[in-house]
């Protein structure tokens, strides 16, 4: 793989085919576990992990699966790849466990994982694919991040609340409470303020796109 | 060209039954290999948990040999043989700790460890496991709210069989809007649970523990 082959990869996983805010794919969990930066960020993070190794689990035998059987089998395999990591986790990671234990169930269901399975790992090779879903979560993450962000300071009026519970006790001082008594907006914590806040995230990007073809435009009126 | 057809589908389907196979085989082989760790942390949370809620100066002996099987029972909707814990001081029942199932969380079974005291008034409620919804039904994790410490000090005296629900349904006890269906499935399952043992508690704290059987 090329350094602009793993650029564009990422480019496009991050930014231009955000499954968050472009591809809308994966609403279900994007809508319930966005309520709070930590819980967004830890789900998105493991849905990355997950999308890599189906990705470079699935590449390798995208010429053996008959076309017909491809949907059945590759759902099977991201299913087995979760309750896998699952299993190790709570044996091996037992602390981790209990903050991202409930998140993985949530990942076999999220749509996200099929579909870069669909449309990229089944036509590339493993490393291309493992990169590609990685980017895929990286981006879902970035969307969970702001979005959690947003929606916990007009819910609760904190920011990073339940960090001790991902990094220790001694993280509890990185709690930040933007707004002091303030007592919590329903709105922005049920799935209501998920889809307007999402909706406000999906105009901004599409307005700082028409603002870079404008801009684009601009130059080349100047220079012709 | 029937014939194509039939070798297609056959094709097909032993491709499926074999990624099945592999599957199966590869999922069959991690869960034998993590199963022991997994219940070994399960039983060290467990004992985490039984010490937030028993106070050490409610007994003297060792609570975590104390302990006697029992069979499963509708009122705690268990399935399982579990073990109960038995807190003593001065050789007298003090505090026994139950576990209970409420099978009917938003998403299956929530495992609860509940502890109650000898004159039937509750020590404490813990969740041991669940899978409700992050960020809405997990509040009644001890971790992310303390939602859970309000059944601290209630007991089947302290309120009638009508008030053992959510406040919304009439009863005594808080829950989160957006999230009803969990705590409705744990105050009910707490509440069968005073049920349970106001039934057997004699039994439960006079039969014989594990080590002193012959």
């Amino acid at each position: 793989m090329t350094y602009q082959e793993f650029k564009d990869i990422l480019h496009n996983g991050v930014w231009k085919q955000n499954t968050g805010v472009v591809q809308l794919l994966g609403m279900c969990p994007i809508l319930a576990v966005s309520s709070s930066v930590v819980n967004g960020v830890s789900l998105g993070l493991a849905t990355s992990v997950v999308m890599a190794l189906s990705g470079a689990a699935i590449a390798p035998i995208r010429n053996i699966v008959p076309n017909e059987a491809r949907i059945p089998v590759f759902i099977l395999i991201i299913a087995v790849l979760v309750t896998v990591i699952q299993y190790l986790m709570n044996a091996y990671m037992y602390s981790l466990y209990v903050v991202l234990g409930i998140f993985i169930p949530l990942i076999v269901t999220n749509c996200i994982v099929l579909a870069r399975i669909e449309a990229f790992a089944a036509k590339n090779p493993p490393l291309q694919s493992a990169v590609d879903g990685f980017a895929m979560g990286l981006g879902l993450t970035c969307v969970l991040a702001v979005l959690g962000g947003i929606r916990e300071i007009f819910g609760h009026g904190t920011l990073l609340s339940g960090i001790d519970m991902a990094l220790g006790e001694s993280a509890k001082s990185l709690i930040i409470t933007v707004i002091p008594g303030y007592h919590g907006f329903l709105l922005a914590i049920l799935p209501p303020g998920a889809f307007i806040t999402l909706g406000m995230l999906i105009a901004t990007k599409n307005w700082l796109n028409l603002r870079s073809i404008a801009k684009a435009q601009q130059v080349t009126n100047l220079t012709s | 060209m029937r014939r194509t057809i039939v070798k297609a589908s056959l094709h097909t389907a032993l491709n499926l039954t074999v990624f099945a196979l592999i599957g199966t085989a590869i999922l069959a082989f991690t869960f034998n290999q993590t199963h022991d760790r997994i219940e070994q942390s399960i039983e060290a949370e467990k004992l985490k948990l039984i010490s937030q809620i028993v106070p050490q100066a409610l007994y003297d002996n060792d609570i975590i040999k104390d302990t006697q099987d029992i069979h499963p029972d509708p009122l705690l909707g268990n399935e399982d043989t579990t073990t109960v814990y038995r807190a003593r001081r001065a050789n007298q029942p003090s505090v026994l700790v139950l576990e209970a199932v409420a099978p009917d969380g938003y998403s299956g079974k929530i495992g609860l460890l509940i502890a109650i005291h000898d004159n039937g008034e509750l020590a404490g409620v813990r969740v041991l496991t669940h899978k409700e919804t992050p960020g809405l039904g997990d509040y009644i994790e001890i971790a992310r709210s303390n939602w859970i410490t309000q059944f601290n000090h209630t007991s089947l005296a302290k309120y009638a069989d009508a008030d053992w629900k959510v406040k919304k349904d009439g009863g005594q006890f808080d829950y989160m809007a957006g999230a009803t269906i969990t705590p409705r499935a744990v105050v009910k399952a707490v509440h069968k649970t005073l049920q349970y043992y106001a039934l057997h508690h004699e039994a439960l704290f006079a039969i014989q523990t594990k080590e002193q059987k012959p």
